[in-house]
């Protein structure tokens, strides 16, 4: 594993006259919490290891408004947007990845109509599209022959009909990869989405994290694979519920690809 | 001739009831605001055909949506038979295209004997599904009252239509074997339509010609009286779904469903900060107001699912909160936004054509703000649903009216947001923390 991680920052490239072929969107989550920014790290290993060149805006980015606009403040959610965009455009922008889908659907689908255009792509795609041009080769490592279940997050899933990028990843994996009862367009939520991660949840019987977490539990794994950091939050939250955090592990994709090959 | 008398009235007169009150949904569907949704034609006419005609998503749960194929192909095709029906019952002919069309009378009558016993197992296991096992997305608390008895009336309905279709071609068969048919004799001894003629002689063949003139005629009038009832029974019924699954299909949101409309009244605030030179999008002059707190700030496609829902449960029984146990349910939402609709529509027939203020609303007096902030908004119910309903839009524009118009979020919704707008971040992290985690280890 390289212990340095090459992360520039679009300012900086930009004082040297050059230009990333990508900007990586790290995102609230990926930038703030403890869990989650392994993940970004995980994706930057990825990004360092195929030499491609990207930056991050750093201190420059900011929400892109998603738990905003879902909670009903389109206020707040266009005041995130506009600044987003004048900084992306500033930079002149082309293509992005994230590592979160909600940023992922809100910059992909929310943000061109208000003068934001760019080709954005969720980590998996990108992980995906590596691997079939050749420059990422993959091994299982330590994760060969092990059982691993994917949960489908609602904002990559259904919101935008990727199903197959994440699955396709896994399975270069050599690993032995199932499907819950609910999986792809049929997919159960984890609970965070619609800025639910903020709140209490209204009364009811169960959390929804605890009702995917079993289910997913069900299928005895050795990792439950995510794409989103707050589908991990939850999932993680979800094993611990049941005492199964000994046995099943909750890994983003990105995570497994690059624990694997030791990047 | 007093009975073609006595038909033309009863057509007419049931034509012009359903007529009036399809008028009225309409008029209530236009109460909604206007949005332009004209692009993509072919597209449309596609989802259409898929969804509404050959009911795609249905098949992701393919037993009971082989038993309501069954019963919607019947009601189709049954429609056919209807032409010959009317023709007969205002010129006073007994089975007048018989002679004509032949063989090909034959068998479309013997396809529609098919279609109706099948539709008759599927009514029979929909009421034993819907009353004896009593599968749980068709026993939630929203449809107590009207709804269960609305669902349970269509099926019984149903079920009446086809026994009086079999009393008719039943009778009729063995009556036209010993000759006495009014159907016209062509020497052959039987009608040959597939089902009735094996059942007619097995039930009524030993029955008296002058009583099976009589089950004959019950069992004609019956059946017209049936299709009559079922008209215009419709606009009251969450049947209006087997006309209005068509245009609301066509209509539907072709776009990502991640992608939630952003509204353009808060862009002409919020744009001028950024653009000096931003030139509004809507009228100035206008009035503003945020999100939907009645059915009226809704827009009419929204207003067309609500009249369109079949009060199926399947968003129900895959929403996340629902499941869990909250008091959430999409079906509740869509069914609240009718009930509502309903009533506005009865206060503007009441006051002579204007609406009169009631003091109630969509949002508080039918659907509670509970329910409203339970929302995931995962799509589990825009994707399930078979006429490409939206509960999740109405559920947004609600959020929007109690934020932007009420500032009544939950107290830590409130506290993401003003996160958000110090810090740029839904939590207290100093923005300019934001690129620490690359030199962590
Ligand atoms: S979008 Fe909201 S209402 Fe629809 S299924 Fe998900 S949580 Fe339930
Ligand atoms: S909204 Fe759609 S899925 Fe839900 S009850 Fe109505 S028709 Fe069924």
């Amino acid at each position: 594993m390289s212990d340095t991680l090459k992360v520039p920052t679009m300012a900086e490239m930009m004082a040297n006259g050059e230009t990333p072929e990508i900007l990586f969107w790290v995102g609230c989550s990926g930038s703030f919490d403890d869990r989650a920014k392994k993940i970004t790290k995980a994706i930057v290993r990825i990004l360092n290891h195929v030499g491609i060149k990207f930056a991050v805006l750093g201190a420059e980015e900011s929400c892109t408004g998603d738990p905003a606009k879902r909670a009903g403040n389109e206020f707040l959610f266009q005041m995130q947007a506009f600044q987003n965009i004048s900084i992306l455009n500033g930079y002149q922008v082309k293509k992005i990845v994230t590592g979160c889908p909600h940023c992922f659907n809100t910059l992909k689908n929310e943000y061109p109509e208000l003068g934001g255009q760019y080709e954005v792509v969720h980590h998996t795609q990108l992980v995906q599209e590596l691997i079939n041009q050749g420059k990422l080769k993959v091994q299982g490592g330590e994760f060969k022959g092990k059982k691993i279940v994917y949960h489908d997050p609602c904002y990559l899933g259904r919101a935008n009909d990727v199903y197959e990028a994440p699955r396709e990843v896994i399975q270069k994996l050599d690993v032995a990869l199932t499907e819950m009862k609910r999986s792809r367009a049929n997919g159960l939520c984890c609970g965070a989405g619609g800025a639910q991660m903020f709140k209490e949840a209204e009364k009811g019987a169960k959390e929804v994290n605890v009702e995917r977490a079993g289910e997913a539990l069900e299928e005895n794994p050795d990792v439950i694979a995510v794409g989103c950091p707050f589908c991990n939050t939850m999932m993680t939250d979800g094993v611990k519920h049941f005492n199964k955090e000994d046995k099943t592990k909750v890994l983003d994709v990105a995570e497994l690809i690059a624990t694997a090959n030791d990047l | 001739m007093i009975s073609a008398i006595i038909f033309s009235a009863l057509f007419i007169a049931g034509s012009a009831f359903f007529i009036v009150n399809a008028r009225k949904i309409r008029r209530n569907i236009l109460l909604g605001k206007s949005i332009s949704i004209r692009d993509n034609r072919s597209e449309r006419f596609k989802t259409m055909l898929l969804v509404a005609f050959g009911q795609k998503k249905m098949f992701s749960r393919p037993i009971p949506a082989l038993l309501h194929l069954f019963i919607y192909a019947a009601f189709v095709i049954t429609q056919i038979e209807l032409l010959e029906i009317v023709f007969d019952g205002v010129s006073g002919h007994h089975r007048a295209f018989r002679e004509s069309l032949g063989g090909f009378y034959t068998f479309m009558v013997s396809f529609i004997e098919i279609l109706s016993v099948l539709a008759f197992v599927a009514t029979i296991a929909f009421l034993t599904r819907r009353n004896i096992l009593k599968l749980a997305r068709l026993n939630k608390p929203e449809l107590n009252g009207f709804p269960r008895f609305d669902a349970n009336l269509i099926l019984a309905m149903e079920f009446l239509l086809v026994c009086f279709i079999f009393m008719m071609n039943g009778a009729d068969e063995v009556l036209y074997s010993r000759g006495e048919s009014h159907a016209m004799n062509l020497g052959d001894g039987s009608l040959g339509f597939s089902v009735s003629k094996h059942l007619g002689p097995m039930i009524y063949g030993c029955m008296p010609t002058p009583g099976l003139h009589i089950i004959e005629r019950i069992g004609w009038w019956g059946h017209i009286a049936m299709v009559f009832a079922f008209l215009n029974y419709l606009p009251f019924s969450k049947h209006l779904h087997i006309l209005l699954a068509f245009p609301n299909t066509y209509f539907s949101n072709l776009k990502a469903k991640g992608s939630f409309k952003n509204l353009f009244e808060v862009t002409d605030v919020v744009k001028p900060n950024f653009d000096p030179e931003y030139q509004p999008k809507l009228d100035p002059n206008a009035p503003v107001k945020f999100g939907a707190k009645d059915v009226t700030d809704l827009t009419w496609k929204q207003l067309l699912d609500a009249y369109s829902c079949t009060e199926c449960g399947r968003c129900t029984s895959s929403c996340p909160q629902n499941i869990t146990g909250k008091k959430l349910s999409p079906r509740k939402i869509m069914m609240d936004t009718r009930d509502r609709l309903e009533e506005v529509g009865k206060n503007i027939d009441k006051n002579k054509g204007t609406f009169v203020d009631d003091g109630k609303s969509l949002l508080g007096d039918y659907i509670t703000a509970e329910e409203i902030w339970a929302c995931n908004t995962c799509n589990a119910c825009v994707q399930e649903c078979p006429v490409n309903i939206d509960p999740l839009a109405i559920i947004m524009d609600l959020r929007q009216q109690l934020v932007l118009e009420q500032s009544s979020a939950p107290a830590e919704l409130n506290g993401m947001f003003s996160n958000l707008e110090n810090n740029g971040a839904p939590w207290q992290f100093s923005p300019a923390d934001r690129g620490n985690w690359i030199h962590e280890n």
